[in-house]
């Protein structure tokens, strides 16, 4: 069993939280992932920064900029993986653009990341057809999990679809919006997730995208497995003095 | 070989749909509609009536008689620069606005780089009384003022983009953006040949009618529909795919794209994609782009902003890769040189990205029996600025 599919099996109101690998300072990823391991964080997704995010909002583009800034790379960013793997056992998801992968070669970028204790990807812009036709074997055999998004406009077929080509969770994108749109839960939402919740898909759900607190954590965990921050504690490390302490009182107001 | 886009969205290797999830819903829409819609008798009808009328079409193909003497050849100018706006891009505009009417589509939304594409964008969209946002890359509209006024007088809102190098590519991630967060109620309006299928095909389809009328032209002037050589420029590829389109499958007509080699394919500052590019996903498409070992996208150098983009459309990445065009490069110093050129013997100021292909002249070699065909995709008001700062050195 997948250490994500343990997780979701043992843990209840899974919090998954978002990162840009060496942001706000290069080396700052591993203790960021420590803090937020220690602190009661379920999952952290590494983001590989790229100078295009297209599903992104300005916040994590600008900590995409900052960190291409510092100098990270990918290589890098397995090289921080790996350190931080000594002492953190919480599912590790990587995500990215596909660019990114086609220039490291894929191959080699999932046999790597597995390598250094990845154990799942989240990459928006690889299409479905793609995925299955070139890299599903591959993925599955190193027996990692590909996680793709589904949306309010995703028809029930697709979602089915979706559904049966991925693995670890579904990443429900909770409204019409880019990363690190902030605003309540809506009752328009809510009925969406109810409706996810009765097709009947094999996978576990987290809500991503518009949940930034305690509120709108606590109302997606009400309508999933869990639920995915990533622009809101992006937003608390800026300008931090001290990540531990800032890593702490974010997730304290959360959980 | 095949030079048209396949069922899948693709040109050979190069193509497809490289969206995330959020925009798969509107393309596929748009994928499912676009042809059923563009080809019917009624959208034709409104579409050729519009160029006609409203945007003056069918533009002359002009015997350039002093440039062919200097030259020793044949060249013949597709006058692009004389449509309404000023360039080619409303060919794409006019045809865009009528499919967005008939899917239900209220807001417009589009990138531009001169503002040549946002001007025709504007234009329809006040012609045809809808909702109009621009994104522009915040460096751009400092240096292409009268078009931002231009927008702004016909109705249009000009979003500033102020992420990444604020330039072209910047405006395109912008204008994506909004489109994930307003999938209902937006059509997205894309200028060139890029983007996720079935943009690059639809863009070129409605930029065909150039090279369509070229045919029936270079048959009253010269006795057959082709030349022996088409030449444009290259960004994205727009104009380039609409010169060249009706003559893709026919091997005795040689393609010539121009792209803008800025100060030099040696030096960083250079927007000539197929020379300094390789493959990779740009705005959703697999095409040639210029990026770094790590797959980040480098900023692109053009003295001509409608070039100044660091990727290609998949179609212009196929004629490369396959060999079926001929790929060069002008330099912002060949292009300002070929302006002054063609204004000097033919009195036509031309714009800076049609002056690359003009430079061509320069680069080729051609017999004097030959019939050149030269896209003058669009005139040079707009770039008076740059062209007044080279004065002295002319």
């Amino acid at each position: 069993m997948s250490r994500i599919e343990l997780t979701f099996k043992n843990k209840k109101n899974i919090l998954n939280v978002y990162l840009t690998a060496g942001y706000p300072n290069f080396n700052d990823t591993v203790e960021i992932v420590k803090e937020l391991a220690k602190n009661g964080v379920d999952m952290v997704e590494i983001g590989m920064p790229f100078s295009d995010p297209l599903a992104d909002g300005p916040t994590i583009q600008n900590s995409s900029q900052t960190a291409i800034k510092n100098g990270i790379n990918l290589e890098l960013i397995f090289n921080q993986i790996e350190e931080i793997r000594n002492t953190v056992d919480i599912p590790i998801l990587l995500m990215g653009y596909y660019n990114q992968v086609l220039q490291y070669g894929a191959d080699l970028f999932f046999e790597k990341a597995k390598s250094v204790g990845v154990d799942g990807f989240i990459i928006p812009d690889l299409p479905l057809d793609i995925y299955q036709k070139e890299y599903l074997q591959k993925v599955e055999s190193l027996g990692l999990d590909m996680i793709f998004l589904i949306t309010p406009q995703t028809t029930n077929e697709r979602i089915k679809l979706i559904d049966s080509k991925s693995s670890g969770f579904l990443y429900v994108v909770s409204s019409f919006a880019i990363t690190g749109s902030k605003s309540d839960i809506q009752q328009s939402q809510i009925d969406y997730f109810k409706h996810i919740n009765n097709i009947g898909l094999k996978n576990p759900k987290l809500i991503g995208f518009g949940i930034s607190d305690k509120k709108t954590f606590d109302t997606a965990c009400q309508h999933a497995e869990g639920a995915i921050i990533g622009s809101a504690f992006i937003k608390s490390l800026e300008g931090s003095k001290n990540i531990k302490q800032t890593v702490k009182e974010f997730i304290t107001t959360v959980l | 070989m095949n030079y048209k886009v396949n069922d899948q969205g693709f040109y050979g290797d190069f193509g497809g749909a490289f969206i995330p999830e959020m925009l798969y819903h509107n393309l596929n829409e748009l994928k499912e509609n676009y042809l059923q819609i563009i080809e019917s008798d009624e959208f034709q009808k409104e579409f050729k009536g519009l160029l006609k009328e409203y945007v003056g079409r069918p533009t002359p193909l002009y015997f350039a008689k002093r440039l062919s003497e200097k030259y020793n050849t044949n060249v013949f100018l597709k006058r692009e620069d004389l449509n309404h706006t000023g360039a080619h891009k409303i060919n794409n505009t006019i045809g865009q606005i009528l499919l967005a009417k008939r899917m239900n589509k209220k807001r417009i939304i589009a990138e531009t780089g001169a503002g040549q594409h946002g001007v025709a964008t504007a234009t329809v969209c006040a012609l045809m009384n809808l909702e109009c946002i621009i994104y522009m890359g915040e460096i751009d509209i400092k240096r292409q003022a009268p078009n931002v006024a231009r927008m702004k007088m016909l109705g249009a809102e000009v979003r500033p983009a102020t992420s990444g190098s604020k330039t072209l590519k910047d405006a395109t991630n912008e204008a994506i953006r909004d489109w994930i967060s307003n999938p209902e109620t937006t059509y997205y309006l894309i200028g060139s040949v890029v983007g996720p299928h079935p943009y690059p095909d639809m863009v070129a389809r409605f930029q065909s009618i150039i090279s369509k009328e070229m045919k029936a032209q270079l048959i009253e002037k010269t006795g057959r529909d082709y030349p022996d050589k088409v030449i444009a420029c290259v960004g994205g590829g727009s104009n380039a795919a609409g010169a060249f389109y009706h003559y893709m499958d026919n091997e005795k007509v040689e393609l010539i794209a121009v792209e803008a080699d800025g100060l030099g394919i040696e030096t960083d500052k250079t927007a000539a994609t197929t020379q300094v590019g390789t493959e990779g996903i740009i705005h959703g498409s697999k095409t040639l782009l210029m990026q770094n070992s790590e797959g980040q996208i480098t900023e692109p150098h053009s003295i001509s902003a409608g070039l100044d983009y660091p990727g290609v459309g998949p179609l212009h990445a196929h004629l490369f890769k396959s060999g079926r065009g001929t790929f060069i490069g002008a330099t912002d110093k060949e292009a300002l040189t070929a302006a002054y050129q063609i204004t000097k013997l033919e009195g036509i100021i031309p714009a800076l990205e049609s002056s690359h292909a003009l430079a061509a002249l320069e680069k080729i070699e051609f017999s004097s029996t030959e019939n050149i065909v030269i896209n003058l995709s669009g005139r040079g008001d707009k770039d008076m600025e740059t062209y007044i700062k080279e004065m002295d050195n002319e």
